[in-house]
């Protein structure tokens, strides 16, 4: 399966399991995209790490 | 028995944990933080055991407490995660136990601080009280970088940059120790090896098998149970190797990441993490 980057339209390579919620990077430019829907799938810029992220 | 798993950003850990579950048998379902709307009081939830995995500190704790107040039982507890996700009360849970963790001063203003760094001595380190991944860690290595540090936190920071967490450097080997506990058991350890003295995976640091010494286990299971309230939980406790005292426990990880754990250490850190919660709400896995 593959997808568009938002950011600078390269080819995405999208896992056959994919989740929505799943973050893929864009190998060219480098964003994280999130995986905001599956049917059909979409992909948008995943959000910016913010202060309070983390484990 | 409905099965939530709470996040929105799902990370491999995320994905491993979906897998780890429903090899199970078990079908969890995903609950994003972002869409939770909860009428308090009201709340109707959609599961009865909820595993917390928000990559949001402060969202994660949120929707621990609403979904714990509407009666699920949530992994890991919200006050669990309350004392994890601030080192101030880490550090106080764990000298309430007598849990050794390097000598932490708590200052709550810049001259303040100031005097506690200048106690403890070159270098210092300052950590914000919520903060993970290595962010803001500093090494606070002259009176000059001291006061440049502090100035900038007050001037810059928010409310939470004006507590000043000030700890001892540990002049520890090129590495720390993160050991993962299930419960109260210390299933698995790395060693996270770096040349910078943050040793953080998150920042470059490289992981490697660590056996869980009998010390390791013990020290563990303490932190773990002094973090929790006797609990237990799903927690990663990261331990320093001090070179006269020993290990010393430097923080408590409440959502804590494994992706790199897994191979390192053997252990099916997902699938005891699953056991867990499903074992925990009564269901034979």
């Amino acid at each position: 399966m593959q997808a568009e980057c938002v950011e600078c339209g390269a080819v995405i390579e999208v896992p056959e399991d994919v989740m929505q919620g799943e973050i893929l990077p864009c190998a060219d430019c480098g964003v994280e995209l999130e995986v905001i829907a599956l049917e059909p799938l979409a992909l948008d810029l995943a959000p910016l790490e913010m202060e309070d992220w983390g484990e | 028995m409905r099965i939530g798993i709470l996040c929105s950003r799902v990370r491999v850990e995320e994905k491993l944990l979906f897998a780890a579950f429903e090899s199970l048998g078990a079908a969890p379902v995903r609950i994003d933080e972002r869409a939770l709307a909860a009428p308090v009081g009201r709340l109707v939830p959609e599961v009865d055991v909820l595993l917390e995995r928000s990559v949001s500190t402060t969202a994660g704790l949120v929707a621990a407490q609403i979904y714990e107040a509407a009666g699920v039982r949530v992994t890991n507890s919200a006050a669990t995660a309350s004392v994890c996700a601030d080192k101030v009360r880490t550090s106080l849970a764990l000298a309430a136990a007598d849990v050794p963790q390097p000598e932490t001063i708590v200052a709550l203003g810049e001259e303040a601080a100031l005097d506690a760094i200048e106690y403890l001595g070159y270098p210092a380190v300052l950590k914000p009280a919520v903060g993970s991944w290595g962010r803001l860690l500093a090494r606070v290595n002259d009176r000059d970088a001291a006061e440049a540090l502090l100035e900038h936190k007050s001037v810059l920071g928010g409310p939470g940059h004006q507590v000043f967490y000030v700890q001892e450097y540990i002049r520890k080997p090129s590495r720390d120790i993160r050991a993962f506990v299930i419960g109260d058991e210390t299933i698995c350890a790395i060693y996270r090896s770096a040349p910078h003295w943050v040793t953080n995976t998150a920042r470059g640091g490289q992981a490697s098998n660590c056996p869980v010494t009998p010390e390791i286990a013990d020290l563990c299971r303490r932190a773990a149970l002094a973090v929790s309230g006797g609990a237990g939980g799903v927690l990663a406790i990261d331990l320093l190797e001090d070179p006269a005292r020993g290990l010393l426990v430097c923080e408590v990880n409440h959502t804590m990441e494994f992706r790199n754990s897994i191979d390192t250490t053997g252990v099916d850190i997902p699938g005891r993490i699953a056991r867990y919660v499903l074992e925990s709400v009564g269901v034979v896995a």
